[in-house]
């Protein structure tokens, strides 16, 4: 008997815009001038309000967060989606977020210790952004089946890193949303590092892509630094999800320009040669390149722009604060139960008669 | 009136609550063709179809994350894992996600999921079928923790807890399953949480269990009536979280001795926190310590030597005449 070959698959990379800002004509998706406009102030609000909360951070104004620089390509995940569609984020995709409609004051509210903060507005649809790793693949992939269930229209977009896709979660999500053809798209975002541990420490495969193939649907890599190659990538998966014909995974190749967080110092871990390399690919730089050549560039407008945002910026940094200093601490027992249990009730009455006595003692 | 087991109770709870509310889906492994293991879900799959009986891959993290996400979007998931023992794999969809949804919203986003799960031994099962690992879940502050003893309150618990928009533990004792017979009227009204049932009543010590250790306990009361000539007062927690701690202390007031018997390790278990809330609130109507009748603080054994672990009515009876003869 011959061995036969069963299965064969390919992985293809799709990349639109190269590191100069040149489109390829034939993968153009065509964005109107006015969209590319809005999609660029949104990646540089993206960039902006980074810089501002590293240094409200520094300036212990704002608790330790993760950088976004150098990811803002994952812009085009949220230029693709419908309104009806809906978000389950991880923690890094605040350009995708910014486009949906995410306000900065919950970004920064999010990142000054505040729970309500995890509310966006019911029209942006995004979900509370999860810390622990992967395992909010499996609640994109619910939401995706309460849709189907209740035949209601959405498609569930969610996102996690190189390193979330060595959790047993993000296996076992692919596996119902593959089994049950969910609407559901799983865009990994690559950026080579969880941590210190690089993407070679992740798995063996040769792309993260591959790895739907095992679960009986397609998955294909983007250059996630190419705003163009994630939308387009993601308005394929949207209209696969809306045929029925279930879910895909979008390896969205990306760089980590700056550290894990703020309590991070990636130089223990990463030669600075690694990162020379990647800082010329960033987002930012070509999809300025691009706007250019358009002529939908000039130092006049990036000016204003600045200007706009920095106000914008400005504004929100200080509502958060505002609302920040007139925070009770001991409403943090409120909102464990539908109705708090009695011994709750008496927790927090104990807490709140403590806190007095304190009070009474330092006046 | 039906007599029926804690099987059929919980089946009738399911049949009832499903017919009520379409929002209500059910998902785990074996579920729907054969009914689940122990057939909790008989007849379900042909009353409501394949959207809302659903048998998922052998996948708990997959289960209890995709029941969460389910919950989100509208849908009243009750998830079955089909032994307690190996909710761990999926543990931490209930602790850092189903358990803290409503707080990590603040209030806004809740999962209204039933995580049903037989737990416990004493039917001669493999390693981790037998585990009982509740108080696990007192320690995920957002769970509900609920424990039934027997078929009615089985049923009128199910109810609550389907209706609850919280997510609850629904932890059934299956060494009870079909160990007992009682009434339960069809459209029999759900039980609140949080309000433990005295199930007997006395005056000398009270006991306090939960789910299959009430029976060894009434049994035990029954003993300790005609060997010892004393009168224990029997409670049965029914829900852990919210624990009843009101009828406790009353009940520890009024006979100043009491045994707490559960079946789970001893270290940290649910009657270390009993006696500490009588330790805050009824100190002084002691006329004795408090005995605990537990598990060991030894991985469940297999079941050859299961006798030696699980609490019986001579351990009871032992630690009720130790505590009275104080």
């Amino acid at each position: 008997m011959p061995r036969t070959a069963l299965k064969q698959f390919t992985i293809e990379h799709l990349q639109i815009m190269d590191q100069d800002g040149n489109v390829d004509p034939a993968l153009d998706p065509k964005i109107p001038d006015q969209d590319l406009k809005e999609l660029y102030r949104t990646m540089l609000k993206a960039r902006m309000v980074d810089d501002r909360m590293y240094k409200l951070q520094a300036q212990g104004r704002m608790g330790t967060f993760p950088g976004v620089k150098g990811q803002e390509g994952c812009l085009g995940y949220g230029y693709a989606l419908g309104k009806d569609d809906s978000i389950v984020p991880a923690f890094r995709e605040t350009a995708a977020l910014f486009y949906r409609g995410a306000p900065i004051k919950n970004i920064l509210q999010y990142f000054m210790g505040m729970e309500e903060a995890n509310v966006f507005p019911p029209e942006v649809k995004i979900l509370p952004i999860p810390i622990a790793i992967g395992s909010q693949t499996l609640h994109g992939a619910g939401l995706a089946w309460a849709n189907q269930i209740q035949n209601k229209p959405g498609v569930v977009l969610t996102f996690f890193g190189d390193g979330g896709s060595s959790e047993g979660d993000f296996h076992e999500a692919c596996n119902m949303a593959g089994i049950f053809k969910l609407p559901v798209i799983f865009v990994c975002i690559n950026n080579g590092w969880a941590i210190s541990v690089p993407r070679t420490t992740q798995c063996a495969s040769e792309t993260l892509a591959q790895k739907a193939v095992g679960y009986g649907f397609p998955g294909i890599q983007v250059d996630g630094n190419d705003f163009m190659a994630t939308y387009v990538a993601c308005k394929e998966a949207l209209d696969r999800a809306r045929k029925g014909e279930g879910p895909t995974l979008i390896e969205s190749v990306t760089y980590r320009l700056g550290a894990h967080t703020t309590a991070d110092d990636p130089k223990r871990y990463r030669s600075e040669k690694e990162v020379e390399v990647w800082k010329p690919r960033d987002p930012m730089i070509r999809f300025k390149a691009y706007m250019e050549k358009k002529k939908l560039w000039s130092e006049a407008w990036q000016t204003k722009l600045e200007q706009e945002i920095a106000v914008e910026i400005e504004e929100a940094v200080r509502e958060a604060e505002a609302e920040f200093q007139a925070i009770n601490p001991y409403e943090m027992f409120d909102h464990v139960y539908s109705e708090m249990t009695p011994d709750l009730v008496a927790q927090k009455e104990h807490a709140l008669e403590f806190a007095e006595e304190v009070a009474a003692l330092h006046h | 009136m039906p007599v029926i087991n804690m099987v059929k109770a919980l089946n009738q709870a399911l049949h009832e609550e499903m017919e009520r509310d379409d929002k209500v889906v059910i998902l785990g492994e074996d579920v729907a063709q054969v009914g689940g293991v122990f057939r909790v879900t008989e007849g379900l799959l042909d009353r409501f179809g394949n959207k809302r009986v659903i048998d998922t891959p052998v996948s708990e993290a997959g289960i209890l994350g995709c029941a969460l996400g389910m919950a989100l979007g509208g849908l009243k998931p009750i998830a079955e894992i089909q032994f307690s023992g190996f909710m761990h794999n999926g543990f931490h969809q209930l602790n850092c996600h189903a358990a803290r949804y409503r707080t990590r919203s603040w209030g806004h986003y809740h999962v209204p999921m039933v995580m049903r799960a037989p737990i416990g031994g004493g039917i001669r099962a493999l390693e981790h079928h037998n585990d009982s690992e509740e108080a696990l879940y007192v320690q995920s502050p957002g769970l509900k923790v609920v424990f039934p003893s027997g078929p009615r309150n089985a049923h009128g618990l199910l109810l609550s807890a389907i209706r609850d928009p919280d997510p609850v533990m629904y932890l059934e004792p299956k060494r009870v399953y079909r160990a007992i017979r009682e009434e339960v009227p069809e459209g029999a009204e759900a039980i609140p949480f949080g309000q433990a049932q005295l199930v007997h009543e006395g005056k000398d010590i009270t006991l306090i269990s939960y789910g299959a250790m009430l029976q060894e306990s009434l049994e035990a009361a029954d003993k300790a009536a005609s060997e010892l000539k004393v009168s224990v007062e029997v409670i049965d927690l029914l829900s852990i979280v919210p624990m009843d701690t009101e009828t406790i202390i009353n009940s520890v007031k009024k006979t100043g001795r009491c045994v707490i018997v559960h079946e789970a390790p001893q270290s940290c278990g649910v009657g270390s926190e009993i006696i500490s809330r009588i330790n805050d609130h009824a100190l002084l109507h002691l006329e004795a310590p408090i005995a605990r009748v537990c598990g060991y603080d030894i991985p469940y054994p297999f079941f050859a030597r299961e006798s030696g672990y699980l609490p019986s009515v001579p351990r009871i009876l032992a630690a009720i005449r130790k505590t009275v003869e104080f």
